[in-house]
């Protein structure tokens, strides 16, 4: 905002600039967001076929670019088909609500120490109020569609979408007793100074464990694989969605992919920084603040990670997927609740090895993990080749 | 003309047979995960499946009949047309049954010919039907990276007889063309990609995966007693742990002569005879071929080349009899009862006993108390083709 | 155990059941009344020296010219236990063909049988659940007998193209009858005749 406030002539009243900067900011930031969709599905096709050895889009626009421009002009023009028996008002309302609720949680997401719509003091609890808004949404789609599959994915979608909420909530207690506030804005300051005060890697080894069970339950939140039975298109055809076709398809794809967005920039936010770099140097470039730039790299990181996760895990079933929220996760998030606050009042400061072990060893653990896999996989080329012989 | 519908059974269930909590799910005929047309009446209660009755004939293309009404070698392209993923081992068995008939011994050149088709075949059909079952679980990835494989082979037969699905290669008597120059060295060389890459990659990438094994490893689990009275074969019937294969029970085409082992469902994370065994036998199976293919390549390279039509007949017309001929096609024993009258050039009946469709009639006893995601892993381990169960 | 062993067991066991053995055939096969096979099916299963416990394949074949015209129903058994198979058949009157089920013995016999009564029209008496299984539920005739004669409707629909309408066709005239006036698709109407 400041940058565009620089740009507009000096000689306007000041009320004018302001106002110019922050229209032309929500133009470009709404724009930004709606737009976000056709990049994240087109990386999505990339990794997919990078995984799958195949090449992915490639036809349309320059490696292919503009293949899901394409895929969404079509599904713009394709005929919006209301089934039989439907109940319209609700069959309309469900995708605008489910967007709605995806879209949201924009609103007090912190890209920069200035750039952020609303600094609510109750983020936190605004942001987990409107993502489960969508559940609104799916079941709405589900019932109004007069379809037997698309009800159940809507009852598997409620259900497990209230479930997941509960471990995601007693991660966040952790990191709200750390802070002492709700304000996403706070959680992102008392991150300052580089790599070491993230929360990821504070209270060594606790964090980790309550950053997992967040992207875990986040994952199940918006309905991505491992745990997308709600769409489970082995299964339930689509599973809400069956019914829907043209832009109300589009819609509800849309705020998939935003919901991703949405679930990874939390992540980073409350356990990765938020817009701090890795390191107090690459905060900014001349008077340029890279806060944004931090930010968004990080959330598309872990939508990476989501997206790795979706082409490389089967799917569970709905009462796997009910053991691993009430009897797995649930048992942790509260055990690290109880822990957390206890170490919070013991060590207010954090461990003594905070500062220098908890990053490092982390790093190395997934560097560990890394390792062994590659290891798997070449002995078991190894010993394929073996038995060949 | 509109004949009214008298049966009372034909739409299935009535509002009166349901519970209070239940309902009646119709899965298919057009579903992602039937593999095919196949369409199943589900009695639900929720989730979980309370009965389940299967509706075939969707693609029923009167395959007995036109049988009847070509000559004997006019049969085999529409064999091909019953299991499309696998339609060399259709042909193959119905040219062995009709060889058994007139009594025709066909050379060791075109028998391990007939080998290495048999089980290049095997393997991609193996391939697809892994693949598909991972997808049915969810793990997308697995079946692009078979599928890879299998088009490798497809290119194998177009190079072989001109054609990638529906071949027509295994004639009475004798095969439709030899193979290419150079065959020998393009086979080894996709052998040793499977054997490498593809076959291991598969083991760690879906059936060894942790949720797989969950999903798969305690539903569905069909007793050795249940599968022989069902007349499960191949797969399924092994998966069940019974080590019954035709290959070594009663050897064809020289598979005697061959080092391989039955492999059998070891029942290791669950009771055995469940969807994982099943689904690991048809995995470690794929291995099995390669090591059977490395040694008749190995034949092939040292044999001479041989007139493959050699044997074939000008003229097919056995004599008056019937047999009973079967193999063992990559989805289990596939039977062709032949009877010929004696006098015309046409086969007087032809009954196919088709592993899915006996797979299939088993499906209502398995699926009775699953989740309906359990009823899509129950499907997919069976590894039905409709083309084959309509016929 | 060959398969004259076999039959001379169920003869000991049946008597006038098995009415004949024929043990030239390539694969040789005895026949059975149809009033015995129904305990002579359980009776394969159960003893162990036979104990073939599985049903290959149950096929029905239609001989209008035999001597009396007939129906044969055939089994095709196996023995997991000891790798010998044998082969029963039943003699049904063609007009009235009703044999026992064996679905009691062999699960799979109830596919297979109700496979035989759609294309063949074999009645299997004490059956589950005898419906058709390959062709619709409204199909009428069993379409594997060798009188069988395709039907010129089904449903209203044209579905064997007559010399006449061959030539309509060739006259340009768009054909097809009843709810879907249509012209089948394989039918080609050259446009410049």
């Amino acid at each position: 905002m400041d940058f565009i406030y620089g740009l507009l002539p000096a000689d306007l009243p000041t009320w004018v600039r302001v106002l110019g900067a922050g229209i032309a900011c929500a133009v470009i930031g709404v724009t930004a967001m709606a737009l976000g969709p056709l990049l994240y599905v087109y990386a999505e096709t990339k990794v997919a076929g990078f995984m799958q050895d195949r090449i992915g889009p490639k036809r349309v626009g320059p490696h292919g670019l503009l293949q899901t421009v394409a895929d969404a002009v079509k599904l713009l023009f394709k005929e919006a088909i209301y089934p039989a028996g439907a109940d319209k008002k609700l069959f309309i309302l469900a995708p605008c609500l489910v967007v709605v609720g995806a879209f949201l949680s924009f609103v007090v997401l912190p890209f920069g120490s200035r750039m952020q719509a609303v600094d609510l003091n109750i983020g936190l609890f605004y942001v987990v109020a409107v993502s489960s808004l969508s559940t609104v949404g799916l079941i709405m789609a589900g019932w109004a569609s007069n379809n037997k599959y698309a009800l159940f994915g809507a009852m598997r979608s409620a259900a497990q979408i209230v479930s997941y909420e509960i471990p995601a909530m007693m991660s966040l207690l952790t990191i709200v007793m750390i802070v002492g506030s709700l304000s996403l804005q706070e959680v992102v300051w008392a991150q300052q100074g580089g790599l070491q005060s993230w929360f990821l890697f504070r209270f060594f080894p606790i964090m980790p464990v309550v950053a997992i069970v967040f992207f875990t339950a986040g994952l199940a939140e918006c309905n991505r694989a491992p745990f997308d039975i709600p769409e489970a298109e082995s299964e339930l055809v689509a599973g809400f969605h069956t019914e829907y076709s043209g832009f109300f398809f589009a819609m509800f794809f849309m705020a998939e992919y935003t919901e991703m967005l949405v679930i990874s920039a939390v992540t980073s936010v409350l356990f990765l920084g938020g817009w701090w770099a890795p390191h107090p140097a690459l905060q900014q470039i001349g008077s340029v603040g890279l806060g944004p730039f931090w930010l968004i790299a990080k959330a598309w990181f872990l939508m990476f990670v989501m997206m790795w996760l979706r082409w490389t895990l089967p799917r569970l079933r709905v009462d796997q997927l009910m053991y691993v929220a009430w009897k797995v996760l649930l048992p942790i998030g509260l055990t690290l609740v109880v822990l957390v606050g206890g170490l919070v009042l013991w060590f207010p400061d954090g461990f003594a090895w905070d500062g220098w072990v908890g990053w490092p060893l982390t790093l190395a653990l997934f560097g560990f993990l890394f390792v062994v896999m590659q290891r798997a996989i070449r002995w078991s080329r190894k010993r394929a080749v073996e038995m060949a012989a | 003309m509109n004949s009214p519908i008298t049966s009372d059974q034909a739409y299935g269930w009535r509002i009166e047979d349901l519970d209070v909590d239940e309902m009646i799910l119709n899965m298919g005929p057009q579903h992602p995960s039937t593999h095919g047309v196949l369409r199943i009446e589900l009695k639900t209660d929720g989730e979980v499946v309370r009965a389940a009755r299967p509706h075939i004939g969707y693609l029923h293309r009167c395959f007995e009949k036109h049988a009847e009404s070509v000559d004997y070698p006019g049969v085999i392209p529409y064999t091909d047309r019953m299991d499309y993923v696998a339609s060399m081992g259709n042909s193959l068995g119905y040219a062995l049954a009709v060889e058994k008939l007139m009594a025709i011994e066909v050379s060791p050149y075109v028998q391990t010919i007939r080998v290495i088709m048999a089980e290049l075949q095997r393997i991609a059909s193996h391939s697809i039907a892994v693949g598909t079952y991972g997808m049915d679980i969810g793990a997308f990835t697995p079946f692009l990276h078979l599928l890879r494989d299998r088009e490798k082979i497809l290119d194998l037969f177009e190079w072989t007889c001109g054609a990638r699905l529906l071949y027509n290669y295994n004639w009475v008597g004798g095969l439709s063309h030899d193979v290419p120059e150079g065959f020998v060295k393009a086979c080894r060389q996709f052998l040793r990609e499977f054997d490498a890459i593809t076959y291991p990659e598969l083991m760690d990438l879906l059936i060894g995966n942790k949720i797989f094994i969950k999903r798969t490893a305690e539903i569905g689990v069909c007793s050795p007693e249940l599968a022989i009275s069902y007349d499960l074969t191949g797969p399924n019937l092994r998966g069940s742990g019974v080590p019954r294969d035709l290959r070594k029970d009663e050897p064809y085409c020289g598979y005697g002569q061959y080092a391989f082992d039955v492999v059998v469902g070891k029942g290791a994370y669950g009771p055995l005879g469940s969807c994982f065994d099943r689904n690991w036998v048809r995995a470690v199976e794929m291995h099995e071929s390669a090591k059977i293919l490395h040694q008749a390549v190995d034949r092939l390279e040292k044999m001479e080349r041989t007139d493959v039509r050699e044997k074939v007949p000008k003229r097919v017309k056995p004599n008056k009899g019937e047999v009973y001929g079967r193999s063992e096609a990559p989805r289990g024993q596939l039977g062709y009862y032949i009877v010929a009258d004696g006098t015309a050039v046409n086969p007087y009946r032809v009954k196919v006993k088709s592993p899915c469709f006996t797979a299939m009639s088993i499906f209502h006893v398995l699926a009775r108390g699953m989740y309906i995601a359990d009823i899509i892993a129950l499907i997919g381990s069976l590894d039905v083709v409709l083309g084959e169960i309509d016929r | 155990m060959e398969s004259a062993g076999i039959h001379d067991r169920l003869k000991a066991r049946f008597g006038e059941g098995v009415t004949a053995f024929e043990a030239g055939a390539l694969q040789p096969f005895a026949v059975v009344t149809s009033d015995a096979i129904g305990e002579l099916a359980a009776f394969c299963k159960a003893d162990p020296d036979l104990a073939l416990d599985n049903l290959m394949c149950l096929s029905a074949v239609d001989y209008p010219k035999a001597e009396p015209p007939r129906i044969e129903v055939v089994y095709h058994l196996w023995s997991y236990r000891h790798l010998h198979g044998f082969v029963l058949k039943v003699f049904l009157p063609r007009e009235d063909p009703r044999v026992p089920t064996v679905e009691g013995v062999w699960g799979v016999a109830n596919w297979h049988e109700r496979e035989a009564y759609d294309l063949l029209g074999v009645v299997f008496e004490g059956h589950s659940d005898l419906r058709r299984i390959l062709l619709p539920d409204d199909w009428t005739g069993h379409p594997l007998r060798k009188d069988w004669v395709d039907p010129e409707f089904y449903n209203g629909m044209h579905v064997k193209p007559t010399a006449q309408m061959a030539e309509r066709a060739m006259a340009g005239e768009q054909l097809g009858v009843g709810p879907f006036d249509v012209t089948p698709p394989n039918r080609h109407v050259p446009t410049d005749q």
